[in-house]
């Protein structure tokens, strides 16, 4: 019988289910109206705008909700870790995944219910989601009202500054979100980490 | 304290970067050249009265000067004519020297006026312009064909005070403003609007309620943009189309073959489209267009970027299920 691990609580699978969707719609649309061509439209412009604008919206509220359950859950603590000595911890992992995991070797660092990351997935999650979503929330923010721009540091070119920020952080996060869709596929079997976020419970390897 | 400080970082972030938010300021004025106004003081003549919404003169029937309310459609702003294109002109330069004599004389209200091309027309000074290819364009427009020949060049273009805008004005807010305001002049004003028609006049604001962020759009492209078609040999465009044909695609701007290069940056943009660097730069100075403004390097190294995540999530799949079944 498997070992099972309960480490999602129902608010984090809720949370974390939403913000997939809405980050989905979020790059979508914005691919769409990036790249929007009169012959090859992916999604119609003016609806490509209305489901960004809502979706980021949204996204504002689940990240708000994201922050609040971190504050006053024990789910904060995931995402601390000590700077120092860390980028060798990231490397054992990222080691693992490139060569260890070919040659059969066991994960460097266990699952456990107090350390439910791998530093490779820690130290990503706080890079998107402490640092890459503020400041795409503020850039999207600006871009939805924006009379109200970064004029006085950047001048008349506070639009597209902000406009390029907007941009390259949701690229980034479009890679991520992709390098993390495949990530999840590496468990006990390639689908018990992607069930584990409907049921709560991970599956030891 | 470790933690405390992770969960503020996002909020200090946030309050870091509301500093720096500032409402965007107005452009630099555009600075009026000097000008000699020879014939102010011989205007002043007429615009003593005209000039003013009442003017005053001397009853001799009954021996007292009296105050009257000046015709609204015959009051001239001084400010105005004098910034306009007409502003060395002599009142009499258009209208008759008769108009000296006060009372003016009855007859007078005949006189004939003076259009666009019995001055502009077939004259090489003013070919740049090209006034025989805007009348010809009017005159498609449903300016004319739905209106009497009461609608003329006058009717958006007042003599005494247009300003020659696309050509001259490099501040984009105001110069769109200037225009737009020729169209708001009627369309947003229904007595006036009604003087030319019997219909209700539509309000613009709920007409354009299914425009996303309408107020921006309003600030930053001119009616005609959507509402005329575009001319290659006109600077601006004069054939107003009708409301059916007026231009709802959003992809028409907001593509990298954006038709405000040849609408409303016509005047920056040149045959210096660059392979590189950000498409469109034209506009770069005054706006960003999603959709229009690209940058080549970004694109390209977003493309190498990804595709390259791609190939190695493709190659780490196909070495497990390959080592997998071995």
């Amino acid at each position: 019988m498997e070992e099972k691990l309960y480490l999602y609580p129902v608010w984090v699978r809720f949370w974390h289910w939403a913000n997939a969707i809405l980050c989905l719609l979020l790059i979508l649309t914005g691919l769409s109206m990036q790249y929007s061509d009169p012959e090859y439209p992916i999604i119609r412009f003016d609806w490509a705008v209305s489901i960004h604008d809502i979706s980021g919206i949204i996204l504002i509220i689940s990240y708000i909700i994201f922050l609040i359950g971190n504050i006053f859950t024990p789910n904060g603590s995931q995402y601390l870790f000590r700077i120092r000595g860390y980028f060798r911890n990231v490397t054992r992992q990222a080691r693992y995944y490139a060569f260890g995991m070919f040659k059969e070797e066991n994960p460097p660092f266990e699952i456990t219910k107090s350390n439910k990351f791998n530093p490779l997935q820690r130290f990503s999650y706080v890079f998107i989601m402490y640092i890459s979503m503020p400041v795409i929330i503020i850039t999207g923010l600006m871009l939805l009202y924006p009379e109200y721009l970064l004029h006085g540091v950047f001048g008349t070119f506070a639009l597209h500054t902000t406009d390029i920020i907007h941009v390259v952080l949701g690229f980034i996060v479009s890679l991520f979100f992709v390098v993390h869709v495949y990530f999840c596929s590496i468990g006990s079997r390639p689908l018990s980490n992607y069930r584990s976020m409907f049921t709560g419970y991970h599956e030891k390897h | 304290m470790r933690r405390s400080l992770l969960f503020t970082a996002p909020i200090l972030i946030l309050l870091f970067l509301s500093l720096l938010i500032q409402p965007l300021t107005s452009q630099t004025p555009v600075e009026e050249p000097q000008r000699d106004y020879e014939f102010q003081e011989e205007n002043q003549e007429c615009l003593k009265c005209h000039g003013h919404t009442y003017y005053y003169y001397y009853n001799d029937w009954i021996e007292r000067e009296v105050k009257e309310r000046m015709n609204p459609y015959c009051i001239v702003d001084s400010a105005e004519f004098y910034i306009s294109n007409h502003w060395n002109f002599r009142c009499v330069d258009c209208h008759s020297e008769d108009y000296a004599d006060f009372p003016h004389a009855g007859e007078l209200r005949m006189e004939p006026i003076y259009e666009c091309l019995d001055c502009h027309g077939g004259d090489d000074h003013y070919a740049q312009y090209n006034f025989e290819g805007i009348d010809e364009e009017f005159h498609k427009s449903v300016h004319s064909s739905k209106h009497s020949e009461e609608f003329t060049c006058w009717m958006c273009h007042s003599p005494h005070t247009y300003r020659i805008n696309a050509r001259t004005n490099k501040n984009m807010q105001e110069f769109i403003l200037y225009d737009n305001e020729i169209c708001l002049s009627c369309h947003a004003n229904t007595s006036k609007y009604q003087l030319l028609t019997t219909l209700d006049n539509p309000n613009i604001l709920d007409k354009h309620d299914w425009l996303p962020n309408q107020g921006l759009h309003f600030k930053n492209v001119r009616c005609i943009e959507c509402h005329a078609e575009i001319n290659n040999d006109l600077l601006v465009a004069h054939n107003i189309q009708p409301k059916e044909k007026a231009v709802k695609r959003c992809v028409d701007c907001h593509s990298k073959n954006s038709m405000l290069l040849t609408s409303l940056y016509k005047m920056q943009f040149t045959d210096q489209r660059s392979l590189t660097g950000f498409s469109n730069a034209a506009m770069l100075e005054e706006a960003y267009i999603i959709g229009a403004n690209r940058n080549y390097y970004l694109n390209r190294l977003s493309v190498v970027l990804f595709g390259l995540v791609l190939l190695l999530i493709t190659v780490h799949a196909v070495l497990r299920s390959t080592i997998k079944h071995s």
